[in-house]
């Protein structure tokens, strides 16, 4: 059996996704920025995902700007609000200990460039406390990002009262909600959000595309310099067989989205419970306030990519936050924020469900898993000591 | 695939693998702190590695390099088995990733610490004789020597 429980890293194009893709590729060629006949063919299609895409988050498409995924839309929001802050002698910028790299690390960039950035910690069960955001907010903050849900431990954080507390101080809210969207009900304008990122591979749309939703009236720089695409603000020739794909994924996943989502969900919990009857062995995130696919899980004891290569051998396709996965020494810095200690950090693993996912899939991992714990702790040092001192 | 076959095979099919309860050599290197933790138990008879086994706690490369790094040594002696590299496991597991290359210092550093631990356990009287009584200058020679029969047999 072959269980892709990977969601998170990325989702498999939806064949609906891949017909538009193909379509548009092929039949929609023109430059979107021609004015002969087929670049305006192509300007049409490029309008209607916009508009598609708009109103699947509440948006009007005028704050639709389409990018290359999350990563760069996360850019773009924070550059752009952080250059914009310093105009006005706002140098300082508000996140959290969670964030994706591609905020955290876009934040060190500017740090380097003369901003100070405030961290808010987050709870044990990964939750930001508004409170702490609203303690921290300054006459110079420029920007407060924290994510819409973590990728890591899937905790979705209360950025509607985030959201409230900005606008009260008058400052800019940015939300990376790559996890989110797609998946949870979302509408920006309900949720008082200033700046939104997204991508399309999270919700079974291709890769290399997103977008970033910036409210009316929030002034937004332009990323890419070049043509006058995306309304100057991001230019080269846009890849419209992708955006086209994107936004019929959205529709398509926002179609019977509760219902699907709770039968994820459902999955979801029958793979915490099995899994939790392991000894030692904890969950990482909030229990209710959770991604419906989301299951992160940490087996003291072991090391967290052996774990993933024996699934694998078994056709099971998981992650894990180890520092050998994380491509550094220190296991995952979500897993550290939430009070994990290196040691148990190291030995985490994550399943992202779908609805694509079955009962039987999960009773496959229910049945596979405890075994190879079992292993891996009959030969571990670590387990040993654990077991002596118990 | 991130890994040879050799390590996939060496961390699928680990070599040597628990304990030796009557060990008379450990050694035990890392931190789980960081993720790696090797155990190295030693069976010694006559100068000789008898049998070896080993215990890790860590990623495929670390239980890779452990599992190699005994089947390596098993049989050997102790001086041959102290001059193991880790560029000898490496090699002998066709390479491993730059970021793994810290698992092949540990299993020659869990070997090394095995042997120390055997040689630093041993009563003075029980020592074997690793030509340790004699002087110093002749050690090499008769070292030589030794190795050139072994070589022979």
């Amino acid at each position: 059996m072959i269980v892709y429980a990977d969601n998170a890293a990325t989702t498999k194009p939806s064949p609906r996704a891949l017909e538009a893709l193909v379509e548009v590729a092929g039949t929609f060629y023109g430059n979107p920025s021609s004015i002969h006949t087929p670049g305006q063919k192509a300007k049409e299609v490029l309008e209607a995902a916009r508009a598609s895409i708009a109103r699947s988050i509440g948006a009007d498409p005028r704050e639709v700007t389409f990018t290359s995924g999350g990563t760069e839309a996360d850019n773009h929001a924070l550059r752009s609000a952080a250059r914009l802050g310093a105009k006005k002698g706002k140098m300082h910028l508000v996140s959290s200990t969670i964030e994706h790299h591609a905020i955290l690390h876009t934040l060190e960039a500017l740090k380097s460039e003369g901003f100070e950035v405030t961290l808010v910690p987050v709870d044990g069960a990964g939750l930001v406390d508004p409170q702490d955001v609203k303690r921290v907010i300054r006459p110079d903050t420029a920007l407060v990002s924290i994510m819409y849900a973590n990728n890591e431990i899937g905790t979705i954080e209360p950025v509607k009262e985030i959201a409230a507390i900005c606008r009260e101080a008058g400052v800019l809210f940015h939300t990376d909600a790559v996890q989110a969207v797609g998946h949870l009900d979302l509408d920006v304008h309900e949720l008082g959000i200033d700046m939104l990122s997204f991508s399309g591979h999270k919700f079974h749309g291709p890769r290399g595309v997103g977008a970033l939703y910036v409210r009316k009236g929030v002034r937004l720089l332009p990323f890419i310099e070049g043509g006058a695409q995306e309304r100057g603000l991001r230019a080269g020739t846009d890849n419209l067989p992708a955006i086209h794909a994107m936004a019929a994924a959205l529709e398509e996943s926002l179609e019977g989205r509760a219902e699907k989502m709770a039968t994820v969900a459902a999955l979801r919990d029958r793979l915490i419970s099995g899994l939790l009857s392991i000894p030692r062995t904890y969950l990482n995130g909030d229990p209710d306030k959770r991604l419906p696919g989301n299951v992160s899980i940490c087996f003291e004891g072991i090391e967290g990519e052996s774990l993933l290569l024996m699934l694998d051998s078994r056709g099971i396709a998981a992650s894990s936050g180890s520092a050998c996965t994380s491509g550094s020494l220190d296991p995952s810095h979500v897993l550290l924020a939430i009070g994990r200690p290196h040691e148990i950090a190291h030995g985490s693993l994550r399943l992202t469900l779908d609805v694509e996912n079955t009962i039987e899939e999960a009773e496959y991992i229910l049945d596979t898993l405890p075994g190879i714990v079992e292993y891996l702790r009959g030969i571990s040092p670590v387990w040993e000591k654990l077991e002596q001192t118990a | 695939m991130l890994y040879s076959d050799k390590v996939m095979d060496h961390f699928m099919n680990p070599r040597n693998v628990g304990k030796i309860d009557d060990a008379n050599g450990i050694g035990e290197v890392g931190n789980a702190k960081c993720g790696d933790i090797m155990k190295v138990y030693l069976k010694v008879e006559d100068g000789i590695i008898e049998d070896v086994k080993f215990c890790t706690f860590g990623c495929a490369s670390a239980i890779a390099t452990s599992s190699i790094a005994t089947e390596m040594i098993k049989g050997k002696t102790l001086d041959e088995a102290w001059d193991l590299s880790n560029k000898a496991v490496v090699e002998a597991l066709d390479g491993l990733p730059t970021a793994k290359i810290h698992c092949s210092v540990l299993a020659e550093e869990a070997v090394k610490a095995a042997i120390e631990d055997y040689r630093a356990g041993k009563a003075p009287g029980e020592q074997d004789c690793d030509a340790c009584c004699l002087t110093p200058t002749l050690v090499p020679a008769i070292a030589t020597s030794w190795s050139d029969k072994l070589e022979a047999d």
